[in-house]
């Protein structure tokens, strides 16, 4: 049980097939976890009222505990795969950011061409995909869309993908690194 | 506060520059599927980089209402990162559905 915890939680929560057995004996649901859910609730709470007198922060507290309660299910993991999935999802993001803007340039540079008619050739280019989770090939398929020159059209529950690039240099790394880093951001490189 | 102010216009500038560039691309791409990438995404970086000017410049005269003004602000960034591709993947789909086939080199732009 502990060595599959170890494996980070994109195991945990992506298949129901391994949801199942996340319910064993060994694993009860933990106080921490509802905890950790009326906090994130919280702090969106106080960012979007900015008010901090004692009627509105104990309105906050009522309804946060009442929503915690009653959706910390939907947040499979421990509180310990929490903060692993923090861990492994914060350089995964800085590294989008980085291929967005990187993509975004490239597109300009198109978009500007004097002869962008001779320089892009669209295609469909399809391929599979070795991740498994839904989440993660929700995740592959949003970030495919958001790196500027390509856009994923179709996915389906195997991780067939068909995505439509604007330009051979776009739709060439594809899937490449982008899959590894997701495989690795949600634990599945090592499965 | 000079600098401040010098890296809020570098922002804001060229998330104007990523804007025009998605208006300009919807104009000259030649179909319906190639200009869904300037107009998904270009828009992104752009509102991205312009937001967070905005975030920045309100900081300017720190306070408690400000901070939290900032943080919205960015919020707002948050959800336009999980809306706008599963939009463009909406429109995409919706064009596959209804049997448009893409532009291919050569043809006429449409």
């Amino acid at each position: 049980m502990d060595k599959q915890e170890e494996k980070g939680l994109g195991h945990e929560h992506n298949t129901s097939k391994v949801e199942n057995s996340d319910q064993g004996p060994g694993r009860r649901k933990s106080f921490g976890l509802y905890v950790v859910t009326f906090f994130i609730m919280f702090g969106v709470w106080v960012v979007l009222s900015g008010k901090f007198d004692p009627f509105h922060l104990s309105l906050g507290v009522i309804s946060c505990a009442i929503v915690a309660y009653l959706s910390a299910d939907l947040l499979r993991p421990t509180v310990r795969g929490l903060l692993i999935l923090l861990v492994r999802w914060v350089p995964y993001l800085l590294w989008l950011m980085k291929e967005i803007f990187k993509a975004n340039l490239h597109v300009t540079y198109l978009v500007f061409h004097p002869r962008m008619m001779d320089l892009i050739d669209p295609k469909i280019v399809k391929f599979r995909s070795k991740l498994e989770g839904d989440l993660a090939l929700v995740t592959f398929a949003d970030s495919i869309t958001l790196t500027p020159g390509t856009i994923t059209v179709n996915v389906s529950p195997d991780g067939d993908f068909k995505v439509h690039a604007i330009d051979k240099a776009s739709g060439e790394p594809l899937p490449g690194e982008m899959e590894a880093r997701i495989a690795k951001a949600f634990g599945e490189s090592d499965g | 506060m000079d600098i401040m102010n010098i890296i809020v216009c570098v922002l804001l500038f060229s998330g104007l520059f990523f804007l025009t560039g998605g208006a300009v691309g919807i104009l000259r791409f030649p179909d319906f599927y190639s200009r869904l990438h300037p107009a998904g995404k270009l828009d992104t970086l752009g509102s991205l980089l312009a937001m967070t000017a905005f975030a920045l410049f309100n900081l300017h005269h720190f306070s408690m209402g400000a901070l939290l003004t900032s943080l919205k602000i960015l919020l707002i960034v948050v959800f336009i990162f999980l809306a706008s591709p599963t939009a463009t993947h909406g429109i995409v789909d919706a064009g596959v559905r209804a049997g448009l086939a893409p532009w291919t080199k050569g043809e006429k732009r449409r």
